[in-house]
């Protein structure tokens, strides 16, 4: 996690609203939730907003420049009970306290090593330094006392008010972490060794050799640091302990490891991704004589698992709102708006059914607070599609992306994998497959699965028709799966269909992968979407664009090398086109070449877990703080640019990949004449060339069918003629096509029409087709194709067209208004909005970081003005061009505290409302607190880390007509953190900074 | 039914038709109204009317003031012939398929000489014009085109060069590299460093290296008439790529001693000041013919913009499906009709439509082909003689002089 100031932020604690955090350069931050001036939008006035903001910093005093060997480096902080005092370990071994709120360091408290040393036995002391700060842990029971544990095993028990070492512990062993009992009677000590000692705390005794009891729990072997434990007590017998790390060096040294233990149980939760800090939720009463832990929290570097200790067998619970999105790598994405009930309903019922086994019978543990949103006006799906061929359907109405319903498209084909083996559900209850003779005891714990089995079952292309309820998905190996919507299981053979895209052209081979096998028996597919018809596109190249047109049962899909048309209701190709490039040899090799396929994607894979390792937020890059870096970047940006030519030749025909379908259209409109309509296929290349054909589907169009009279329709095929070629004379790829009707509106999706859910198109006055190409766009008139406007984009903006989308734009003001816009989103990241059809620009906002490529070619726009885009592989921030349609957090927090700026209230309670979002600048970075400390030093964070999470949607602006909104999974909803402050309100009012622990 | 109207004496114009068929010479004359003539397509019918050659193509031609032999091929330059009558207009008519007409000043003069025409009555100007010289030969309409050359030296700073590349017909690449760099600007405040793009090098025997219009180290400002200052250099890559059909480039040059001296606007008719691909370098032969402002040279009449709309726009190539069949045949036999009349000239093949498995037509409008920009490389050919240049194009040059001794 980065601030604004491009430091990373290594712990976080929160208090009373108010929220601490360490950064790289260690300075301490405290952040507070202020209350903004009311404001005025659209002429409708808005209650003020609250927002996170920074109210006070604090750096330790120590050299300049070399902060990072520096002795006042801070290694841990403890916030106490409290909420007064703030302990800081540092690396030199000093101890520093800082009163709180307005961090002021207390110097008489100050705490250095050589106090401490003094105390020490002489064989003990050794000459040799105590070594950093490793921990700090308030006495559970006694106030004003603190456990301070030093790196070379010493720990000592400390009295703030008479500032004297009550009970000296003389570890032996390299220190990690400690943890108090409840009763304040014994603590842990965990240690590099791969052990852990358990520490009796009897008054009268100042120095303290021995621990009771010592362990190594893997041992005999080396073994790992136990980076932290904990130790719970319970009603029903002995205590829960657990711990992260440990395993043995040599033989599951690279696992990513927590246990759980407790009596004879043991399990080792074994994790795709590091174990970056965890902690329990338990009782946290001072009456309760235990701690009776109820579920354990895991912040892994990417995902959240919430494991049930109440359960017998501890299974995990499953997220309502943090499911990791990139369970696999997210190949693409597509967005469904105003889902029907009817559809939703099934979906979510085809989700439950998956999620059966698992059910759970528990609440989700941490409580959140209120929402106050709304019920949405209307559903939105989106849909992510995944390397492993999975799509996940997740419910986009809200603020927060809740999965609903996951669908695998692995089992059409015969994979390696076991195909009785439902490859679909990995998460199948983990227990079954539990082998007792395993030591550790092994369960593989959370989704996040990066490896994918075969990288030819990605899916590249996904279209949901969702009146008719079919979905089209296409992959990375030239398969195109139509699937059909169903509430039964079934156990059927899909049908396949070769269309050879190359169509007999000569001279080219296929050097990339193999197809996919489709299986050969009959397999079994459980309620939801169920393949139908796959179709398998030859050579088998990625699929790099698909269309959809339910009513006339039709798809076409396109990739490197052409495109087909595939009529699914008759099971019959109607068409394939070539668009190859004579001296196009490029796209012969394919994406993933049979050589290099598995070393390819393994550094692929390695890459993603880089990036995702690197993650932390990509925002954008403020000022450097100090004038030397300032220099050094300006001097080395000189440098490197110095070197860097462009070289400027216009687009030439025999450019590689210039055949790549780009962009594939269906649309009812006028091709022959201008007098009668009927449907078309449009499809666009990466040079710039547009085909269109004119297709006959029996029973559409306007009286043809009549016409020929006599024939039997059942006889009849659909047919492609080709009507027009359109090149490009800048060459540059087709973006999209679109065909405007008479009143220069879109043409409404299939169905819609002729089922009355959209005005009817205006089918008396010309069409005109927009395309959309790289570098300009272009209206066309019908039926023919000449040039009505165009806008040269390119030219002269300098910026090239990646996404464009026709969306519409409510007004705010008259409720039955508004308009169709292109909305287009460029490769420098900003978002141009034109009228249409006469392509005027009318604003431009700047969006996304032009750096963020990836973030760029994830977007996808809704059809209302709002848009997702990949801010990380896990991640999607959420956006709004519309001042009309915005999807903002409403949630209120209860403090016990006054918000500084509104006058004070009774000053025990207000209820400040968040709403509203980030104020504009998108993508800037405002969200200093928002996301899960990615980097965290897990040992040295003792502090209570109370849900780094819950301060996610804090932070919250007002609303400008460009909004943005994070849809992140790792951000819980802002109720979550306002129950957990209601929560500590009511249930312990006297420490109210200490939420879980 | 023309000629009835002649009484109406003074709003008329004599208008002597001359007609150049292959094997037939046909004399017209008749009149036409000054102030209403109508438009191009109206008169070209008249004409074929009068002398009842329905259907047949043909080029048109008059004869301006200065003797010069102009095309008539839109209401445009039709509208310009009629009002330059004094009374008589010559219009010459020619088979399309005839070896092309070369339209070039002084071509009437020496005609003149040889056939005795009686029609054209020359005004001074154009007999005074160089009658020792060989005139400039102007080619057909659409052998008109954009050639690379140095514009808006009358509006520009003298610092600054407007350079105009184009590559019509010539498959030499544009040829250079650009690249970030720092530019001293001097303000107010004082000096002030400011980034800027600059060309980083010129690559051999390319557009920009040949014609010596740009140079390594000069500074680019504005990319078809839009500023690149604080753009990126990508961007600015993507804005030359994107205009790269019609790329006018304004740059301060790095060596400022070639820079063009304004000398008032004397203009010299019939010098075009453009350099073509012949390999002259543009500067020098600016300081001899300044503000290049004839009136026949679409070059100079350009803006600086570069974006006339008509230009690229139906640039787009369009195959259209015949097999397509229309359900009215009616309509589409008139579509193509007018599709032809509209862009015929350049009906020609097109290597992009071959192998196409459908008859089609193809509307070109303003792809020039390769003979066309041959007939081109003669016209920066000043000595009128094109059998004397060691040209690759000798064949089709060899055509165009047949025509001129007619």
């Amino acid at each position: 996690m980065i601030d604004n100031c491009g430091h990373k932020v290594n712990m976080l604690c929160l208090l009373q609203g108010r929220l601490l955090s360490l950064l790289d350069d260690n300075t301490i931050h405290l952040w507070e939730l202020a209350a903004g001036s009311p404001r005025e939008v659209g002429g409708v006035k808005k209650e003020g907003v609250i927002s996170l903001q920074e109210v006070d910093n604090y750096s330790l005093p120590g050299r300049p420049g070399i902060e990072s060997c520096s002795a006042t480096r801070v290694t841990v902080l403890l916030l106490l009970k409290s909420c007064e005092l703030l302990c800081i370990g540092t690396e030199g071994g000093g101890v520093y306290f800082l009163e709180l709120p307005h961090l002021l360091p207390k110097e008489s408290q100050m705490l250095l090593q050589d106090q401490v040393t003094q105390s020490l036995p002489d064989n003990y002391r050794c000459g040799k330094s105590l070594g950093p700060v490793e921990s700090l842990q308030e006495h559970p029971q006694q106030t004003g006392k603190i456990l301070i544990g030093y790196s070379r095993g010493l720990v000592v028990l400390w009295d703030l008010s008479t500032r004297h070492a009550d009970q000296l512990f003389l570890g032996k062993q390299q220190l990690e972490s400690l943890i108090w009992e409840r009763s304040g009677n014994l603590f842990v000590s965990s240690h590099n060794d791969g052990g852990y000692s358990v520490w009796a705390v009897t008054s009268g005794n100042a120095c303290n050799h021995q621990p009771v009891s010592s362990t190594i729990p893997y041992g005999p072997f080396p073994c790992k640091a136990i980076n932290k434990i904990l130790w719970r007590t319970t009603q029903t017998g002995s205590p829960v302990m657990l711990y992260s790390g440990g395993m043995p060096r040599a033989s599951y040294g690279d696992r990513h490891c927590l246990t759980i233990q407790q009596d004879k149980e043991h399990v080792t939760l074994d994790f795709t991704s590091r174990v970056i800090d965890f902690f329990t939720v338990h009782s946290i009463e001072q009456e309760k004589e235990f701690d009776d832990p109820s579920a354990l929290v895991v912040l892994l570097e990417e995902e959240l698992v919430v494991i049930d200790l109440q359960t017998p067998g501890w299974p995990s619970l499953p997220t309502p709102y943090l499911a990791p999105l990139h369970s696999s790598a997210i190949t693409c994405s597509c967005h469904i708006s105003s889902v029907p009930s009817k559809l939703w309903e099934r979906l979510i019922n085809a989700g439950k059914a998956q999620q059966g086994r698992q059910q759970m019978h528990r609440n989700w543990p941490i409580c959140g607070g209120k929402n106050l949103a709304p019920p949405p006006k209307q559903q939105e799906l989106l849909l992510t599609g995944h390397e492993d061929g999975t799509v996940h359907f997740w419910d986009a109405s809200g603020v927060a992306l809740t999965p609903v319903y996951k669908l695998s498209t692995a089992n059409v084909f015969h994979t390696d994998c076991d195909p009785s083996d439902d490859p679909q559900d990995p998460s199948d209850d983990p227990d079954m497959q539990q082998q007792e003779e395993e030591w550790p005891p092994f369960r593989k714990v959370g989704c996040f699965d990066p490896y994918s089995d075969d990288p030819r079952l990605g899916i590249q292309k996904i279209s949901l028709c969702k009146y008719s309820n079919k979905l089209v998905v296409a992959g990375t190996a030239g398969q195109v799966i139509v699937l059909g919507l169903s509430d039964e299981p079934s156990d059927h053979l899909v049908d396949v269909s070769v269309v050879d895209l190359l169509q007999d052209r000569e001279g080219f081979t296929w050097k990339g992968h193999d197809k996919l096998e489709p299986r050969l028996k009959p397999a079994p597919f459980p309620p939801g979407f169920q393949p139908l018809v796959l179709v398998q596109c030859l050579p088998p190249a990625s699929v790099t664009a698909v269309a959809l047109h339910a009513e006339w049962n039709l798809i076409s899909f396109g990739t490197s090398h052409g495109f087909g048309l595939f009529d699914y209701h008759r099971r019959n190709a109607v068409l394939a086109r070539c668009t190859l490039h004579p001296n196009d040899s490029l796209a012969m090799e394919g994406p993933l070449s049979r050589v290099k396929s598995l070393k390819k994607s393994l550094r692929q894979s390695f890459r993603r877990i880089r990036k995702s390792r690197v993650s932390g937020k990509k925002r954008t890059i403020s000022t450097p703080t100090s004038k030397v870096q300032e220099a050094n970047a300006a001097l080395a940006e000189q440098e490197e640019v110095a070197p860097v030519q462009r070289r400027i030749e216009p687009r030439s025909a025999d450019d590689s990949l210039s055949g790549v379908v780009r962009c594939l259209c269906f649309a009812d409109t006028f091709l022959r004449d201008g007098t009668h309509h009927g449907p078309t296929l449009w499809a666009g290349t990466n040079s710039g060339s547009v085909y269109t054909y004119a297709l006959e589907v029996p029973g559409v169009g306007s009286g043809r069918v009549c016409e020929r009279g006599g024939t039997n329709e059942s006889n009849l095929c659909v047919e492609a003629v080709l009507g027009k070629e359109i090149q490009l004379m800048h060459r540059a790829p087709v973006v999209s096509i679109c065909v405007l009707d008479g009143r220069g509106k879109p043409l409404p999706d299939p169905y819609e029409a002729s089922q009355d859910l959209a005005i009817t198109p205006d089918m008396t006055s010309a069409h005109s087709v927009l395309i959309a190409s790289e570098e300009q766009l272009k209206v066309f008139s019908l039926p023919k194709v000449s040039a009505k406007t165009k806008f040269k984009l390119t030219a002269h903006e300098g910026c090239r067209v990646r996404k464009v989308a026709l969306v519409v734009f409510s007004s705010t003001a008259q409720e039955d208004y508004n308009e169709h816009t292109l909305v287009c989103l460029t490769n420098l990241g900003d978002m141009h909005l034109f009228n249409i059809p006469g392509l005027r620009p009318q604003v431009r906002y700047d969006c996304i970081r032009k750096e963020d490529i990836s973030g760029i070619a994830s977007c996808v726009f809704t059809k209302n003005g709002q848009g997702f885009y990949l801010i990380s592989p896990s991640e999607y921030e959420r956006f709004s061009l519309s001042a009309k349609v915005l999807t903002e957090p409403l949630c209120s927090i209860q403090l016990d505290r006054p918000l500084e700026p509104s006058p004070a209230s009774d000053g025990t309670m207000t209820q400040p409302q968040a709403n509203g979002t980030h104020k504009n600048q998108m993508g800037q970075a405002e969200g200093q607190t928002e996301e899960v400390p990615s980097t965290l030093s897990s040992p040295i964070l003792d502090t209570p880390l109370d849900s780094p999470l819950s301060c996610a949607d804090l932070t919250l602006g007002s609303t400008g007509e460009l909004t943005v909104e994070d849809v992140r999974d790792f951000l819980t909803t802002v109720d979550e953190a306002e129950n957990n402050l209601k929560n500590i309100k009511e249930e312990e009012g006297r420490s109210p900074g200490i939420l879980i622990n | 039914m023309q000629r009835n109207q002649r009484p109406e004496c003074s709003t008329q114009i004599d208008v002597c038709v001359r007609c150049h068929l292959q094997f037939e010479a046909e004399y017209r004359r008749f009149a036409l109204k000054r102030n209403g003539p109508g438009g191009f397509q109206e008169f070209y019918r008249l004409l074929q009317t009068i002398h009842r050659i329905p259907g047949v193509d043909v080029l048109l031609g008059y004869a301006d003031v200065h003797g010069d032999l102009l095309p008539i091929n839109n209401d445009d330059n039709f509208h310009k012939a009629v009002s330059s009558a004094n009374p008589l207009l010559r219009i010459i008519i020619t088979k399309k398929e005839d070896d092309p007409v070369v339209f070039a000043t002084n071509s009437l003069q020496r005609r003149k000489k040889g056939l005795g025409l009686t029609g054209l009555r020359t005004t001074g100007s154009g007999s005074t014009h160089s009658k020792n010289k060989s005139g400039l030969m102007i080619g057909l309409p659409q052998n008109f085109r954009q050639i690379s050359s140095i514009i808006d030296v009358d509006i520009l700073p003298e610092t600054h060069r407007r350079v105009r590349l184009h590559k019509h017909g010539t498959h030499k690449p544009l040829g250079f590299y650009i690249r970030d760099g720092v530019s001293v600007r001097v303000t107010p405040q004082g000096v002030e460093k400011v980034p800027g793009v600059f060309i980083s090098r010129l690559v051999r025997g390319g557009l920009a290296e040949n014609t010596g219009l740009l140079g390594v180290n000069d500074e680019i400002l504005e990319v078809n008439g839009i500023d690149v200052a604080g753009k990126s250099l990508d961007q600015v890559t993507d804005m030359m790529v994107a205009n790269s059909h019609n790329l006018i480039v304004t740059v301060k040059p790095a060596n400022q001693r070639n820079n063009v001296v304004h000398r008032g606007s004397k203009s010299s008719v019939g010098n075009s000041g453009s350099v073509g691909s012949a390999g002259s370098t543009g500067s020098a032969l600016l300081h001899d013919s300044p503000s290049p402002a004839s009136q026949s040279n679409p070059i100079t009449a350009s803006t600086a913009e570069g974006d006339s709309d008509d230009e690229d726009d139906d640039a787009d190539l369009i195959l259209e499906n015949d097999c397509l069949t229309p359900y009215d045949s009616h309509r589409v036999a008139n579509s193509n009709s007018t599709n032809l009349n509209r862009d015929s000239p350049s009906n020609r093949p097109h290597n992009f439509a071959v192998g196409r498995p459908f008859p089609q037509s193809v509307s070109l409008p303003n792809s020039i082909g390769a003979s066309l920009s041959d007939s081109s490389v003669m016209m920066s050919n000043h000595n009128g003689n094109p059998s004397h240049t060691a040209s690759s194009s000798q064949e089709s040059m060899r055509e165009d002089g047949n025509t001129i001794t007619l």
